[in-house]
């Protein structure tokens, strides 16, 4: 089942370049996708801690290397996500003028490079998959986007060509960190191993350093961030909506499924550098974004911003704090891509992104004005909607974990810090809102439509996965909170050996234990309790 | 029956004889014919190449065995050769008509016969190259490649720019082969031997004279460095490529490198024991990468940027030579092999309607969407996109350098690989995103489509499962 989600956009895109129609073949595969999806939910053991429909096939003994897929609760929750918006991608697109069944293919190939990042049990595949996405955006964006395309094309590729190079670096060093018994590329023995505290501290923090700027370019870390908000200005709109929602997401899946049970001692060493980094994302980019003066540039800003909370989710790496950080990672992948996709209809329905041209659309088209605002409020976090469930996870968290760092409890710093970003994202996005779909109405748009009966299908689709984990996101911590529990509890026993730091600072650590009083209520943590 | 190592090469030996022998007297057959024959004639040795048992020298053998060796390494190096060799045949087929129009005046098939009986010669010096474990062998066998290359590199002589990589290639190659007879005699000097394994043996001796030695190495290493084309003795390669006709560039740029490399690892065997060896190609291979990747960024003409990305990969495949990692070093030229091979094929067609530069790939998209598509996977395996050949090449040579703690060559590595994204995409981007001037079709012949089909699926195979190569190279 699980190779069957990761191969059917992929083997579509195949059958679309040798000729098939395209936009059905894109549509019969990413709604067999998403329905696989749902079914690898229904029956998802969550009673089950390892991962699930295994399936395995050996490619070097030498190595270790073997294609290996399957799922736990955190990559089905990634895979989800990336079904959804594949199909709402694909059902966004419209009549492409010209090269169109490349266009759909580009579309499957990077939305099937996701699911088998996703869905992959070995280090090497994990990273290959990713990387299957480099040429199809190179191309999306160079052929068919608006704007500086050219430059944005060749800023992204050139990017995250380097970034996920320095990522095979810290890959290999990772493998290589481990005894020459332990060596495998199977995510599965590498946690077992580490779990024996086989990587020694230094190792670790090399590796991690690697890992964080590798990942780090492919999420838009700051100060890495300067390819991605050109790049999701210029994209097409299903590109902008695949890239941002879900191909961005790989770094901060590899980040909690290999950083936090591999790399405890990494994590630790290099979190006031990361908390530093991310409040960079939170507070700089955030004032840069309320600057922009284009919906464009500013949604691909506000991405680049969002991640920082996600990062505070994985820096304090508690399991409130990281299990907020899936859920606010599901929660922003479905919310931009509703921004953007609406953001490329106005686009083609007034041929402007401007805010100043823009205004009073709400007339015209009310149902675009109704979803639009929906994404704003979840971009905003408010509460209803799942991106609220996510933030407030990652605060409370984050605030939580009680690292000192010369007397300063780093995280609660920038915890209070962060919160500020939600006052920012409130400017900008209301402004943009306002801007665009309130006010008075310019006479030019008198004759702009609504959106299609059509493609309001995947705007209700998306809407109402932010609003029904927005009201029950218990569904989704209940499916990762496990693996953390399992990841974290391991590394604090052996963590609690190294008490110093090598900057001279005391840091006490007061890991998130499941009888704490703001873990969240469900069935696994009763199961824990029981412990 | 069975088959022993030498008999290969006797057999590609006598099949260029023949050939030679019924171009001289059946003046009246289609010369492309010839061609089909070497072809099958050169599969027919591959084939019974995997016949063979590979079986190292034994470390005190007289006579033959002692100048030649059939182990695993050189015995993946001859099929490495026939199949180049192969390749190439069906590249000059491709290229025939060019031949033909520059001998003006000439009957319809001037000059072809030389022209598909002289590789069948080169190769036999490629594969008695990896055999060679002395250096009285080494230089014989370089030789017999050298000379059919001078031959096949000016071949289109009236073509001004042929005729001058024609006299460069000649001029630097003798003076390189001076510097390795002058290497080998200070070797010889010192220690007395030119058996490799022996010159190894003498080195361990105290009271051989090291540093004459270790002049002879650097003077070997450079006519090396000519041969695999490592800076700073690369001046002749874009000059060379650009005006030699297309097959033959290929061919030097696979086949006439990979030996070089084989031959590097067998030389620097004795001498890894000094540890200025190892620093001496660490910064070699520094600026073989640093060259080779700035030079071929602002280049517009594709033979010369492939030229100067052959330049490019002599510095990732040095850092195999660096952390000595054979195996390694191996897969890399496999990859590379059937990538450069798959752009040059795909190049030759498109240049005889259009032209060399990139601009002329213009639209190809729409013209030939499989030779786009061809020219796609050949430059994302150059550039080292997963799920190619050319990444897990690079994917095996990152992993020695940092298994020996080469940081400098991995991040400089790193770096150039940057910079090689943006050339060869360079030529995707004509390709997919630029329109045409022209929109005719570009037709391609059932032999080029089969062999350009199986080098893409060779490409995509060996990037996704590459088990078969590491257990070739398995000692």
């Amino acid at each position: 089942m699980v190779l069957f989600i990761i191969f059917c956009p992929i083997i579509a895109a195949i059958l679309i370049m040798a000729g098939a129609p395209a936009r059905k073949t894109a549509l019969v595969a990413s709604v067999l996708a998403f329905a696989a999806a749902l079914f690898l939910l229904a029956f998802f053991d969550q009673s089950q801690r390892d991962f699930q429909h295994v399936t395995s096939f050996t490619i070097s003994p030498d190595w270790h290397l073997s294609f290996t897929t399957g799922i736990d609760g955190l990559s089905l929750v990634m895979i989800l996500l990336a079904t959804i918006v594949t199909l709402a991608a694909v059902w966004f697109t419209g009549t492409i003028e010209k090269y169109e069944n490349a266009f759909y293919a580009c579309l499957l190939f990077i939305s099937g490079g996701a699911i088998g990042a996703f869905a992959s049990i070995d280090l090497f595949f994990f990273y290959a998959f990713h990387e299957l996405a480099l040429i199809p955006t190179f191309l999306l964006i160079g052929i068919w986007g608006s704007g500086n395309r050219v430059a944005a094309a060749w800023k992204i590729t050139i990017y995250l060509a380097i970034g996920s190079f320095i990522l095979l670096l810290g890959l290999i060093l990772l493998y290589q960190s481990f005894p020459l018994a332990a060596r495998s590329f199977d995510i599965r023995a590498l946690t077992a191993a580490a779990g024996l505290g086989q990587i020694s501290a230094d190792a670790q923090r090399h590796v991690y350093l690697l890992l964080l700027i590798g990942f780090g370019i492919l999420i838009s870390l700051f100060p890495f961030h300067t390819w991605a908000p050109e790049a999701y200005a210029s994209a097409p709109a299903p590109a902008a909506m695949l890239h941002s929602g879900v191909l961005k997401k790989f770094g901060l899946y590899g980040l909690l499924r290999l950083a936090i049970p591999l790399l405890p001692e990494g994590t630790h060493h290099w979190a006031n550098l990361l908390v530093v980094l991310l409040l960079g994302n939170i507070i700089y980019i955030g004032l840069v974004t309320i600057a922009q003066k284009r919906l464009d540039w500013m949604l691909g800003y506000s991405s680049v911003m969002h991640m920082g909370y996600i990062f505070l989710g994985i820096a304090s790496a508690t399991v409130l704090s990281t299990t907020g950080a899936v859920v606010l990672i599901f929660a922003h992948g479905l919310s931009i891509a509703l921004l953007f996709a609406l953001a490329g209809e106005l686009r083609k329905k007034t041929g402007t992104l401007v805010f100043d041209e823009l205004g009073g659309l709400g007339k015209v088209m009310p149902f675009a004005s109704l979803a639009f605002g929906f994404g704003v409020f979840a971009a905003i976090g408010l509460p209803g909607l799942a991106n609220f469930a996510g933030e407030i996870m990652i605060f409370f968290g984050a605030f939580k974990n009680g690292w000192e760092m010369a007397h300063f409890h780093i995280f609660q710093i920038a915890t209070v810090l962060a919160l500020w970003g939600v006052v920012i994202s409130t400017v900008y996005m209301l402004r943009a809102y306002r801007k665009t779909f309130m006010g008075t109405m310019n006479e030019r748009w008198k004759e702009v439509g609504d959106l299609r009966p059509a493609l309001r299908v995947p705007v209700v689709l998306v809407v109402g996965g932010l609003l029904c984990y927005g009201f029950f996101p218990q569904s989704l911590v209940q499916m990762v909170t496990s693996t953390f529990q399992t990841y974290l509890s391991a590394n604090s026993s052996h963590l609690a050996d190294e008490q110093s730091c090598s900057h001279g600072a005391v840091r006490r650590l007061r890991f998130m234990g499941p009888a704490d009083g703001n873990a969240p209520q469900g069935r696994s943590y009763k199961v824990a309790n029981k412990r | 029956m069975t088959i022993t190592a030498p008999e290969l090469e006797i057999a590609v030996l006598v099949l260029g004889m023949a050939m030679l022998l019924a171009e001289a007297f059946a003046t009246k057959i289609d010369k492309r014919v010839l061609a089909f024959v070497a072809i099958a004639g050169l599969a027919l040795v591959l084939v019974a190449s995997f016949f063979v048992a590979p079986r190292a020298s034994p470390s005190q053998a007289t006579g033959f065995w002692s100048f030649y060796t059939a182990d695993r390494l050189s015995m993946f190096f001859k099929q490495f050769s026939l199949l180049t060799t192969i390749f190439v045949l069906i590249l000059m087929i491709d290229y025939a008509p060019v031949v033909r129009s520059s001998f003006p005046g000439g009957t319809l098939q001037a000059g072809l016969g030389e022209f598909f009986a002289l590789p069948i010669f080169t190769c036999v010096g490629l594969m008695y190259l990896v055999s060679a474990i002395d250096f009285v062998f080494i230089f014989v066998s370089l030789e017999l490649v050298a000379i059919s290359f001078y031959v096949l590199v000016s071949f289109t002589r009236r073509n001004p720019m042929t005729l001058e990589a024609g006299t460069k290639y000649l001029v630097l190659s003798a003076l390189s082969t001076g510097f390795l007879v002058y290497g080998i005699a200070w070797i010889f000097g010192a220690t007395g031997q030119t058996n490799l394994q022996q010159i190894a043996d003498a080195l361990a001796n105290p009271t051989t004279d090291r540093n004459a030695a270790l002049l002879g190495m650097v003077l070997v290493l450079v006519a090396l460095g000519f041969k695999i084309a490592a800076v700073p003795f690369q001046i002749w390669v874009p000059d060379v490529y650009q005006g030699a006709p297309t097959p033959v560039t290929a061919y030097l740029s696979v086949g006439s490198k990979a030996a070089g490399f084989v031959v590097l690892l067998r030389v620097l065997q004795p001498f890894l024991a000094l540890p200025q060896t190892q620093r001496l190609i660490v910064v070699i291979a520094l600026l073989t990468l640093i060259y080779g990747n700035l030079a071929a960024l602002p280049q517009a003409n594709l033979k010369r940027l492939l030229a100067y990305s052959s330049i490019a990969h002599a510095g990732y495949l040095l850092i195999g030579v660096a952390c000595f990692d054979a195996s390694a070093i191996s897969f890399y030229l496999a990859a590379y092999l059937l990538m450069t091979l798959l752009s040059f094929a795909v190049l030759i067609i498109v240049a005889q309607q259009t032209g060399e530069q990139i601009a002329d790939f213009d639209g190809l998209a729409k013209r030939s969407p499989f030779l786009a598509f061809a020219m796609l996977i050949g430059m994302i395996s150059l550039a080292g996109v997963p799920f190619t050949a050319g990444f897990l090449g690079k994917f095996f040579i990152f992993y020695a350098a940092i298994a020996q703690h080469q940081t400098v060559l991995v991040v400089v590595g790193v770096i150039t690989v940057g910079c090689g994204f943006y050339y060869y995409l360079k030529v995707v981007r004509a390709m997919y995103w630029q329109s045409a001037n022209k929109t005719d079709k570009i037709p391609v012949t059932a032999l080029s489509r089969l062999a350009i089909s199986a080098l893409i699926i060779a490409t995509i195979w060996l990037g996704v499962y590459p088990q078969p190569i590491l257990d070739a190279l398995k000692r």
